[in-house]
């Protein structure tokens, strides 16, 4: 056992930091989903980009540095330590471009991601639909093959898809084939959220900024060359997101750590003893998760795979960044509704154990997974 | 950047787990319970051959946590963690066959002195040994003793890691048995492992552990404060064995049942070698926040 960083790995740790400390704005930038703050956000990722951070574990033929997974960790604590902005790309970049790496033609990866990796053209996750949400599975948006224009007819209707307000792609499952069930008879499609028959309705969250939209279908075209994977093969190609969005690539250690510092530091500043075991929980927790990351990194290195883990993981970062900011606002006191960053952090939280796949749906996996628990009956099939 | 046991320690590990595996200390523990120590002692020097109570001397913390959870899945009762993880590191040297301690305030009693050939108060001999008093865990006979000594911080430190291995142990057999019981149980005509109320629960017992552990094992390598691997260690183990009685349901509540020697145990590991308020508010002092 041996937590400690190579030369080559420190030395990535320094140039990193160094050059955050220099480019990280030192005002926040406005939320990313306002039209102002979703510029602001694409121009940092420009900035990002130009320095080879936006995606230092792709290859360098795509703007990012072949980085190893640990150095992708380091690069993340970095970051978040830096107090850098969030991620208006994380959706394509941490979600879609693992699939077109696995998935995509060549033609596809040296279309799709240079743009992705600069934040020109930003994508949207396009998988639950009104009746499809846990059981995503029972989606009902159609594909309908047209021989004759060589692709796909989209129709149907997608929502909860986060930045799709404002975003210029999207990405989602169809069913292909009317005849199959639930997971057989589904494509993976992608498709500019400004193609004719698309229309975006932008949806208020809690704190009222339109982080998510409907998406509706009308008679949307779709060249082959948008189908990502084989045509009927979606949910297989799909799962491969699912793992990345609950386990490693989304919420990366670093972020919680900063969090649990800068936790750490409120106390300091208004030491209420009556929150003192929220904070050392949620500090322990952190490292928790920090050291419980770095575990899982050395068996991917060695050729693991996450597997049902990631469910593990999800219901833990969820939960812990949901009782961080908790503990933040109870620390606030009567301060803690007016606005702040703790609050931004707090309502961000809350979305965690929902989205993703929500922790109902992690714990069953745990226990079906993990522990081999039976399967519980199903339910009457429409 | 490798944070999963090396070779050694993994041989190590399976080595142990063959030896407590065969050796049925689920009757040891009950013998111990009830005054028979002959099973105890024995199994005791098969584990001191195999070099447990040389590890905090001649290994590192890693090792002891790995031994720690092997004696904690498995019940082994006896004064371990004063003879194989507090001693050792406060006298300089291996213990000489079984020895306990007392350390007032976080550890009142000397587990087991009625057994042991050496019998501290700290580093410092007790002067006299004197009543016995109960504990939740039937397998721990606690004594009063007299005699004055100081605590050494380190040795606490590794006391109280080896105490939060233990629990791992404990609370990984706890999780374990209680996998197997609902898999069997059967109402309402099936499996009650198939109830998502059932599956939940053990569901989050499994996540307790899993972000647990690395604590244990980073606390082991420096990385973290042994207060924060007891914290969380107790706590999941805690919550493995309120689960695990849970999912038993009447059987879990019964002596005779081999669950409660780890329900018990859970109980008095929870608080010895530093409460969790006791542990708590010294992380919070190294954070530099009281």
């Amino acid at each position: 056992m041996d937590l400690t960083l190579s030369a080559s790995e420190r030395a990535f740790r320094d140039e990193a930091r160094a050059w955050l400390a220099e480019h990280v704005p030192a005002q926040p930038l406005p939320s990313m989903d306002t039209a102002e703050g979703f510029a602001a956000h694409q121009a940092w990722e420009r900035e990002l980009a130009d320095a080879r951070w936006s995606v230092v574990s792709w290859p360098e033929a795509y703007c990012g540095r072949a980085a190893s997974l640990v150095e992708w960790v380091i690069f993340e604590e970095e970051y978040y330590r830096a107090g850098a902005p969030g991620r208006v790309s994380q959706n394509g970049i941490f979600l879609l471009a693992p699939i077109i790496f696995d998935h995509g033609t060549p033609e596809q990866q040296d279309r799709l991601l240079a743009s992705m990796a600069t934040g020109e053209r930003v994508w949207a996750q396009c998988w639950s639909e009104p009746e499809a949400g846990s059981d995503l599975a029972s989606l009902r948006s159609t594909a309908s093959r047209t021989e004759e224009r060589g692709g796909w007819v989209l129709n149907g209707q997608k929502t909860w898809s986060s930045r799709a307000s404002y975003a210029h792609g999207g990405f989602g499952l169809f069913r292909s084939d009317p005849a199959a069930q639930r997971h057989a008879g589904l494509t993976y499609f992608l498709f500019p959220l400004d193609a004719p028959g698309v229309t975006v309705r932008p949806i208020a969250q809690l704190d009222g900024e339109a982080g998510f939209a409907e998406v509706f279908f009308e008679d949307v075209f779709v060249p082959d060359a948008d189908v990502l994977g084989a045509p009927g093969d979606g949910w297989r190609v799909a799962m491969s997101t699912a793992g990345n969005e609950r386990g490693l690539s989304l919420r990366s250690p670093g972020r919680f750590c900063a969090a649990a510092d800068r936790l750490v530091e409120l106390y300091r500043e208004r030491p209420d003893p009556a929150c003192a075991a929220g904070v050392v929980d949620a500090w322990t927790r952190a490292q928790a998760y920090r050291l419980y990351t770095w575990g899982t990194v050395t068996r991917l290195a060695a050729g693991g795979d996450l597997g049902a883990a990631g469910s593990v993981n999800k219901v833990f970062w969820s939960e812990l960044d949901i009782a961080l900011h908790e503990t933040a606002l109870d620390l606030l006191g009567p301060e803690a509704e007016v606005d702040s960053s703790w609050l931004d952090g707090y309502t961000f939280a809350l979305s965690g154990p929902i989205y993703a796949g929500t922790n109902e749906i992690q714990r069953n996996i745990v226990a079906e997974r993990i522990l081999g628990l039976p399967k519980e009956p199903r339910g009457a099939r429409r | 950047m490798r944070f999963v046991l090396d070779d050694d320690q993994r041989d190590f590990a399976a080595a142990l787990e063959s030896l407590l595996a065969a050796a049925d200390t689920v009757a040891v523990a009950r013998a111990w319970a009830g005054g028979d120590h002959e099973p105890g002692r024995r199994l005791w020097s098969r584990l001191a051959d195999l070099g447990v109570t040389s590890l905090a001397t001649d290994a590192g913390p890693v090792e002891v946590c790995v031994a720690f959870e092997a004696l904690g899945r498995h019940a082994v009762p006896g004064p371990w963690v004063e003879s194989a993880a507090y001693l050792p590191v406060a006298l300089g040297h291996e213990v000489d066959g079984v020895a306990t301690l007392a350390l007032p305030p976080h550890v009142p009693y000397a587990l087991d002195a009625d057994v042991a050939d050496h019998v501290y108060v700290g580093s410092t001999p007790a002067t006299a040994v004197g009543d016995r008093v109960a504990s939740v865990d039937r397998t721990r006979h606690l004594f009063r003793v007299s005699g004055a000594g100081e605590t050494h911080d380190a040795a606490f430190d590794l006391a109280a890691l080896a105490t939060a291995a233990q629990l791992l142990g404990a609370g990984e057999r706890v999780l374990a048995d209680a996998v197997t019981y609902v898999k069997q149980r059967s109402q309402f005509g099936r499996p009650i492992g198939s109830y998502q109320a059932v599956k939940h629960a053990l569901a989050d017992v499994r996540i307790a552990l899993d972000f647990a552990r690395p604590l244990v094992l980073g606390a082991a390598l420096g990385e973290v404060p042994a207060s924060a691997a007891k914290v969380a260690a107790g706590d999941a183990a805690y919550l493995a064995s309120r689960t695990g009685l849970q999912v038993h349901g009447a059987i879990g509540y019964t002596e005779e049942f081999d669950l409660s020697l780890w329900l018990t145990r859970i109980r008095a590991l929870v608080t010895a070698w530093g409460t969790p308020a006791f542990h708590r508010a010294r992380i919070l002092q190294q954070l530099g926040a009281s």
